[in-house]
């Protein structure tokens, strides 16, 4: 498959008309249905009564932050690659979108831990390395846009998500290597998930409706990117052609 | 058309990636390993009983909350209960407010120093819930029918 | 209606939760959409106003 092709921006821009209808309206649909189920059509949990309703969206918000970050690393690998420039620009469109939702899983599950757990925070495996997946985004960000050149920013910070990528296997396994404060995992069990149906409905909802949320917003986002760069080639252009007609 | 050139240049560049990758996922998996003993967040009551853990030290201790070993001394605001692994249980005091998550048969953290009585002040006390959600009516017919018990995950 | 907002007690921790990631998710997609659309208009100028603007 010819990849290229989707680099140019009237080309992205067609695959992203096309395809804004399907994202936003799916975003639109699980998640009123996921808002709905969560917060009325639901039960509350025998041992946690109504503060289960924080799961809904605190562990959508978990998943999607390892799942944009998995991106981030596959968009860090074909920009070092095969220095791919749509590859550059859809880890610098997404890395925020990727650090809102650890964001959000991290203060949800604060809010949740606080009445639960009696605290609102501790130093467990599982809360630290999400902390540092948290930082892992910012600094992404940050040396993405420390360089002057765009490409060199990429390159970097291309670098850094494929080291930091080492981190989405130690969040996922840590409650199990190591013994946390949070518990393990409910859905990817292998014998049955250990989450009713009743509550299952919601958190899938929640968790369709934020992929699809998250592909409507990158696709938004890196066509904002490929203009940012083809506005700066033109203004260079400009610049320099300026200049060339006042030394002229 | 690609120039060769230009592919060699993009498989060097992937073999760099991919070995970069392995040497530090290598160094990751070590260093984890090394880590290992100084990662956990509690001691289980066993590691006590095992004299694997230093004494007269803050720390944390794991387990459930024996099922009948709650009890309030009145007159203040002292709680006794008995921190258990199924296999050895350690006497904890508390003075505090308790998580809402506190229930017999329920996994348990104390933060505290364990006295040379044996034992456990703890200073915090955070509940640890498992894996299972459901609505009261499934965990009620679940019990009837014997097919689950509360608390019955065992603690890591 | 008093007792679904009450949410058995933790309408502390409960609403929070959910305004948090409704405000969150709410300014990713409208600063995301505003920035592209600020963007095609500064291109569109750009482009057509070529040579005029000093």
């Amino acid at each position: 498959m010819n990849w290229h092709r989707y680099a140019s921006p009237a080309n992205f821009k067609r695959l992203s008309d096309r395809l804004m209808p399907w994202t936003a309206g799916g975003a639109a649909v699980f998640l009123a249905i996921g808002v709905w189920t969560g917060l009325f059509a639901s039960p509350a949990d025998y041992q946690q009564g109504e503060t289960v309703r924080i799961m809904y969206v605190h562990v959508p918000a978990a998943w999607m932050s390892m799942f944009v970050y998995a991106n981030l690393a596959v968009a860090g690998a074909a920009a070092l690659v095969w220095r791919h420039p749509l590859a550059e620009v859809a880890g610098r469109a997404i890395a925020p979108v990727g650090a809102a939702f650890t964001f959000l899983c991290l203060v949800t599950g604060s809010l949740w831990g606080k009445p639960m757990w009696g605290t609102w925070w501790v130093w467990d495996a599982r809360l630290t390395s999400v902390l540092i997946l948290f930082f892992v985004y910012l600094a992404y960000m940050a040396l993405n846009s420390a360089f002057d050149e765009p490409e060199r920013g990429a390159r970097a910070s291309a670098v850094l998500a494929l080291v930091g990528a080492i981190n989405l296997p130690i969040i996922k396994f840590s409650v199990d290597w190591w013994n946390t404060l949070h518990q393990p995992a409910s859905i990817t069990r292998l014998d049955a998930p250990a989450v009713d149906p009743s509550m299952l409905v919601p958190l899938f909802a929640m968790a369709v409706g934020f992929t699809f949320f998250f592909l409507a917003v990158a696709l938004v986002r890196i066509r904002a990117e490929l203009l940012e760069r083809r506005l700066e080639a033109l203004r260079h252009a400009r610049v320099a052609g300026s200049t060339i007609v006042e030394r002229a | 058309m690609k120039l060769p050139r230009a592919r060699t240049a993009k498989r060097r560049r992937l073999m760099i990636l991919l070995l970069a990758g392995l040497g530090l996922g290598t160094a990751a998996a070590l260093t984890l390993t090394a880590f290992d003993d100084h990662l956990v967040f509690f001691h289980t009551p066993s590691d006590i009983a095992a004299h694997k853990v230093p004494v007269d030290r803050q720390m944390r201790i794991g387990g459930l909350v024996e099922e009948g070993s709650v009890e309030r001394v009145s007159g203040s605001a002292t709680i006794r209960f008995r921190v258990t692994d199924l296999e050895h249980a350690i006497p904890v005091t508390y003075e505090g407010v308790l998580p809402d998550l506190f229930r017999e048969g329920q996994g348990v953290v104390a933060n505290g120093k364990l006295g040379a009585d044996g034992t456990f002040r703890a200073n915090e006390v955070l509940a640890k819930h498992d894996e299972n959600y459901m609505p009261a009516e499934v965990a009620e017919a679940l019990k009837r029918a014997g097919r689950w018990q509360e608390g019955a995950a065992k603690p890591k | 209606m008093a007792a679904f907002l009450d949410m058995g007690g933790y309408a502390a921790f409960v609403w929070p939760a959910w305004i948090l990631s409704a405000v969150v998710v709410a300014s990713i997609a409208m600063t995301s959409v505003r920035r592209l659309k600020s963007l095609e208009r500064e291109l569109a100028e750009v482009e057509n106003g070529r040579g005029e603007r000093p």
